[in-house]
């Protein structure tokens, strides 16, 4: 449980962090908060040549309101998200994700960009930037790019992110008018991994959940307007087509029954609260 | 800063507990295993190496942390406070650690550092917590002797003192 050897560099600016990840491609890995990367390490899952420590750069340490966007920068943690004022106006389905988002001792390091970085299937806040529709924003010694949610994530622990890219910032939609948000969680502790994970948005009477935990990244559904039998029928159909498997936590029938009642729940919530 | 080569020990200077300190890791070197094996501070248990059984929870800057899911390179020029800085000089326990004693918080004492160093930090952002949400702050602890009822009980017993302490005008 100790990590293999590995050089470690601390750029002063976000550019010698690019040239750094251009120079040594997958050999690199970014380290912000580390609490992904590090127990990644110390299992000898990751064994970079090289760690590149970007979590002092203050450039990238920002929250700010862009336009109906709330950018998040790469060396913001989970905690200063959860302590933004306004979190809960502006974004109350972070609000109420968050908290269920590792334990209160992980959060204080862990940041919003590496946990969709890291791109774990079960993990809120990469369900979160899906569900909304949000957008990565990935940088390198050649450029920008913008990706979408829902094509960045691409399986367990993998995304489109390129060798030689930092995720800059990752952009979450702000809350909506006359839109309703909700997230339930099942783990085996709170802060546990999610066996099951729901967000839903009832904006009007559109209906969209996302679901964490079940297939090997967050899955989205656009409901559309349902009433009840309905909507009782299409999370079914939603739970048998997430694929699940039986694994030391939970078995299949149980996620699939997960996915009915925490989505039915999660709607109900997200309905009652449109404003 | 140029690179820090691995396999190579460079030296990382931090304030420990109010002193300035410093001490040589290679770049692999978790700051749980320089606090004990370069520092001498062997206050901070290390249960599962992993961040989930909280044994190793310290203060970097004020925030609780894991300290295996850290580098010993990566505090150079923070502050950190470990167990070790609770008790005054002369050995008298802190508060929370005298409100474990009197409450059986602790019964084999694997956990206790990491948890006494979590509430410490969530004291200051949560002063008036209710039972549950000292039972989320605990949720990143793993302990097997206490079953937690003395452990809650002791924090929330500190919560209310320091309550009190501030009405009366004396703290």
């Amino acid at each position: 449980m100790k990590p293999a050897p590995f050089d470690y560099f601390r750029p002063q600016t976000v550019e010698e962090a690019l040239k750094a990840l251009g120079d040594h491609g997958e050999a690199a890995r970014v380290l912000a908060g580390g609490q992904s990367l590090v127990a990644m390490l110390n299992m000898r899952l990751a064994q970079p040549a090289l760690v590149v420590d970007i979590g002092r750069l203050s450039a990238l340490d920002r929250i700010a309101v862009e336009g109906d966007r709330l950018m998040v920068g790469a060396a913001v943690t989970q905690a200063m998200l959860e302590r933004w004022p306004g979190l809960a106006e502006q974004a109350p389905l972070l609000a109420a994700a968050l908290p269920w988002v590792g334990h209160f001792q992980t959060r204080n390091r862990g940041t919003v960009c590496g946990s969709i970085a890291h791109a774990d299937p079960s993990a809120e806040l990469p369900l979160c930037l899906a569900v909304l529709g949000g957008e990565v924003v990935l940088r390198s010694f050649r450029g920008r790019r913008t990706v979408a949610a829902a094509r960045f994530f691409t399986g367990t622990l993998t995304t489109l992110r390129r060798a030689d890219e930092l995720i800059e910032a990752v952009r979450f939609p702000l809350k909506r008018p006359r839109a309703g948000y909700a997230f339930r969680e099942l783990g085996l502790r709170h802060g546990d991994f999610a066996i099951c994970a729901v967000g839903a948005v009832a904006e009007g009477e559109h209906l969209r959940i996302g679901i964490g935990g079940v297939s090997d990244r967050p899955v989205v559904r656009e409901l559309g307007a349902l009433g009840n039998e309905a909507l009782d029928d299409a999370l079914n159909e939603l739970a048998w087509d997430l694929g699940a498997a039986d694994d030391v936590h939970a078995t299949a029938t149980y996620r699939r029954g997960l996915v009915r009642n925490l989505g039915r729940q999660a709607i109900e919530e997200a309905r009652s609260c449109r404003s | 800063m140029p690179v820090l080569k691995a396999g190579e020990r460079h030296t990382v200077s931090f304030t420990l507990n109010g002193r300035e300190v410093s001490g040589l890791a290679e770049p692999r070197l978790l700051l749980s295993d320089f606090l004990r094996h370069e520092l001498g501070a062997s206050g901070t248990h290390v249960g599962c190496e992993h961040g989930v059984c909280g044994a190793c929870t310290i203060r970097i800057d004020g925030l609780a942390t894991r300290a295996c899911l850290m580098l010993a390179v990566q505090v150079e020029g923070h502050r950190v406070d470990t167990v070790e800085g609770l008790a005054d000089a002369d050995g008298t326990l802190g508060e929370l650690q005298a409100a474990f004693r009197r409450n059986h918080a602790l019964q084999c004492g694997f956990c206790t550092s990491g948890i006494l160093m979590s509430a410490s930090h969530w004291l200051e952002t949560d002063p008036a917590p209710d039972e549950q949400a000292v039972r989320r702050m605990l949720s990143g602890h793993l302990c097997r002797c206490t079953g937690y009822g003395g452990i809650v009980k002791a924090v929330m017993e500190v919560a209310a003192n320091r309550r009190r302490d501030k009405k009366g005008g004396d703290v």
